[in-house]
């Protein structure tokens, strides 16, 4: 298949190769990361399914679960979007089909090493950043590194004036996603101990999400919409406030994951103050969304993948109300540690960016491979037991959270906490086990795209075909 | 290069990215620099050794290149009894803790002390090297306790790591380091944090940490997701080594709501007589407990002295 051309003349590999490559890439790992999700949610609500042994315990599975879906369902959906909007919006050709090819390659070599790895519990024991330092390097070298030269290349050699939004926020996140991944992991290098090590680990996870995950999301939205809609962006100053508001705002609050720890108190309340600033960047992306899509609402009901970028920008309203106001100590000392944040987490991840990204999947993969989605039916079939299982999961665990949260400032022993979580377990399970499910019927519906979807003739778009099934 | 028009632009943005990194690292590590050691975090660092996550000598973490606490009752040279006292024992080969290889991340007061009196300068890996920590007269800064100091025996008083370990027996010896290695591994940090917040939960889960209780501990391993109570005292609330046994073989045992997964494989393919632990049969034989088939749940097997697991439980029990 596709892994012909890794040895071919660049010139020789079809337009659109590496995108598609790493289009079914990001969806296989999106159905291992909810599968391992799923597995683990079960353990939750029953601690004995499938027990004493050490592969299959909770503490081995349960990051393996977090990065698969954090590095290989969202990070490789980004590439997508990047591999085929960034020549799009630069009049041009990617600047290497071959190297991109290879990035996905080794993107998928790495993780598949990696986790396997971290399964076994080869870890270095800080959260988000897991991986010992030498796979952190190979990470670098190979997939952020490569990536962010295919999309630099790309648009300084564009045939454009100007550089659009999208391009903006995808130059810019590549760069900031290198130095994030170098800076935060050098307590492994160096052998950095103590706070400082604690500190770091989550200056790395706050920047991995600030400043990879939410606006490259958001750069996507800036595409799909415009294009789908045919409305043009409603307006370029409010996206200038959203990109600088991102990197000055969303780059300093790493200290109010650790309210708790005794980390300087200075670095605590500058850190909350900037945490409440990131309702700047949040308001004017989607206010700037939603007025783009004034006179076109029909579409939000007709069009699969407008419905999916406007869900996405809806859920970005809780999400962001939620993360600029608990971090603040009133509001932390409550939820801290509890349910309502691993909620929140999935609001961010599960919500708001997995539909974004599912979107720009969508429209990708129809728009490379030219031809129609396979089935509408699939498709919504997809859309809702997606969003049905996200809410389940995302309701469940707030209200565990709170009882948590609850049990923790009116000191109730700890075991009652858990009997009254118990319930909202089986919810959370349940809801983990619709969005597994919904993967799967994706993956047969853009495998049967590829191979049974009707052809889109040369200069037309998929939307301006109609659903045939 | 066509980024010409967005000169200003990229300018803007490095100056932007590089005063928000200026602002969240270089300043903040002018302060946790300054940092005074704890005792505390003397004892944290000296017991769990140079780090507990993934290192080149210990690659699958199977808790090698650890050291061993030890309660010291006879003095190693004469064998005369003394003042019970802990050791912190480095067989030979064995990584020294950051904080003697990097005297300075101690901080003012501890570092001066642990290389003029403690001589930690002198210890050398190859040769292995027995530490204890000793108070001086002096107060910490912000709180009226005793500086505490790390000593280097075996320069100071001649101790080598094989003659503290001769003396003592097999239950004054704690493998926490290793333990600690175990703790990572297992992920016990995914449910169980290792930092009581400063709001009521000091009121059951112990005194939050303060500033000083992590110089040269690697990984931390706060943890951020609490799904069973807090552990960074629970060696104070529960010391019990047998509870600890039958609630790690299945935690169901002594907590009939526990979500708690059974961590029964850390007890290896032998019990401590050296007969082959039949897991199947255990499974099955509790499986019709639990079902009111028989009255009492069959027996835990008894670890044997180097087992995983006996390393997790001297880990736990020494978190005080």
């Amino acid at each position: 298949m596709i892994l012909k051309y890794l040895f071919a003349k660049n010139e020789a590999i079809p337009v659109g190769s590496s995108a598609i490559f790493f289009g079914f890439s990001a969806i296989v790992w999106f159905m291992i990361g909810t599968g391992l999700g799923s597995f683990n949610a079960a353990k939750l609500a029953f601690p004995d399914f499938v027990t004493g042994t050490e592969m299959f315990a909770f503490g081995h599975m349960r990051q393996v679960h977090v990065l698969a879906v954090i590095f290989g369902w969202i990070s490789m959906a980004f590439a997508m979007a990047m591999m085929y909007i960034t020549p799009i919006l630069g009049n041009t050709r990617l600047w290497s089909e071959k190297l991109g090819l290879w990035n996905c390659m080794m993107w998928n070599v790495c993780l598949l090493a990696g986790l396997s790895l971290m399964w076994m519990g080869v870890t270095s024991g800080r959260e988000y950043s897991d991986f010992p330092w030498p796979l952190d390097l190979a990470v670098a070298v190979f997939i952020s590194i490569p990536l962010a030269i295919n999309v630099w290349m790309t648009i300084i050699n564009r045939r454009t004036q100007g550089i659009y939004t999208t391009n903006w926020f995808f130059a810019a996140s590549t760069f900031m996603l290198i130095i994030v991944f170098l800076v935060g992991n050098l307590p492994e290098y160096f052998h950095l101990t103590g706070l400082t090590e604690a500190y770091m680990t989550w200056w790395f996870a706050h920047n991995v999400l600030g400043l990879w995950i939410t606006p490259v999301a958001a750069a996507i939205a800036y595409y799909v919409i415009p294009k789908v809609t045919g409305n043009p962006l409603y307006s370029h100053r409010i996206g200038h406030l959203h990109f600088w508001s991102i990197v000055v705002f969303y780059s300093t609050p790493a200290a109010h994951h650790l309210m708790s720890a005794p980390l300087p108190e200075w670095l605590k309340s500058f850190a909350s103050v900037e945490g409440v600033l990131i309702l700047v960047p949040a308001i004017a992306f989607v206010s700037n969304i939603l007025l783009t899509m004034q006179g076109k609402w029909n579409m939000f009901v007709e069009n699969l993948e407008v419905r999916f970028t406007v869900v996405g920008v809806l859920l970005a309203i809780p999400l962001n109300m939620q993360g600029g106001f608990q971090q603040t100590r009133s509001i932390n000392w409550y939820i801290h540690g509890t349910g309502w944040m691993v909620a929140h987490a999935h609001l961010a991840l599960l919500g708001f960016s997995t539909f974004l990204e599912a979107a720009a999947v969508y429209l990708g993969l129809q728009t490379l491979m030219k031809r129609k989605l396979y089935s509408l039916t699939l498709g919504n079939l997809h859309f809702w037991l997606l969003l049905i299982g996200f809410s389940t999961y995302w309701v469940s665990m707030t209200i565990a959270g709170l009882i948590q949260g609850a049990g923790k400032i009116y000191e109730v022993p700890y075991i009652d906490v858990v009997i009254a979580e118990h319930p909202y377990m089986i919810a959370r399970w349940l809801g983990g086990t619709m969005v597994f499910s919904s993967t799967i019927l994706w993956l047969y519906n853009m495998w049967m795209t590829a191979r049974e979807g009707t052809p889109i003739p040369a200069g037309r778009m998929p939307h301006e075909l109609a659903y045939e099934r | 290069m066509q980024f010409r028009e967005y000169k200003v632009g990229s300018r803007m943005f490095g100056m932007a990215f590089g005063l928000s990194m200026t602002i969240t690292l270089l300043f903040p590590s002018f302060d946790l620099a300054a940092s005074v050691v704890s005792e505390v975090g003397l004892d944290k660092q000296l017991a769990s050794g140079w780090d507990s996550g993934w290192q080149l000598q210990d690659p699958f973490l199977d808790g090698l290149n650890k050291p061993l606490k030890v309660l010291v009752r006879k003095d190693p040279k004469t064998g005369e009894p003394m003042e019970p006292v802990y050791a912190y024992v480095y067989p030979a080969g064995t990584s020294l803790p950051n904080g003697v290889n990097h005297p300075q991340i101690l901080g003012h007061g501890v570092e001066g002390l642990s290389v003029e009196q403690g001589r930690i300068t002198e210890a050398k890996k190859e040769d292995g090297a027995v530490f204890l920590i000793n108070k001086s007269n002096k107060l910490l800064d912000f709180e009226d306790k005793p500086l505490a100091y790390i000593v280097n025996a075996t320069a100071t008083k001649g101790w080598t790591p094989d003659e503290v370990l001769n003396q003592a027996v097999d239950s004054d010896v704690l493998h926490a380091g290793a333990g600690k290695t175990m703790f990572v591994r297992e992920g016990c940090w995914w449910c169980h944090t290792l930092l009581p917040e400063q709001t009521q939960d000091w009121q059951i889960f112990g005194a939050p940490p303060m500033l000083g209780d992590f110089n040269g501990e690697s990984p931390t391993a706060f943890g951020s997701d609490r799904k069973g109570p807090d552990l960074l005292h629970v060696g104070s609330r529960n010391g019990s080594r047998e509870w600890m046994m039958l609630h790690f073989f299945n935690p169901r045992l002594v907590q009939p709501h526990s979500i708690m997964p059974r961590f029964d494989y850390l007890w290896g393919e032998f019990d401590a007589d050296g007969n082959k632990i039949d897991y199947d049969k255990w499974r099955s034989e509790y499986d019709e407990y639990r079902e009111g088939k028989i009255t009492t749940p069959p027996d835990v097997p008894m670890y044997t002295k180097d087992s995983e697991i006996r390393k997790l439980i001297d880990f736990i029990v020494n978190l005080k």
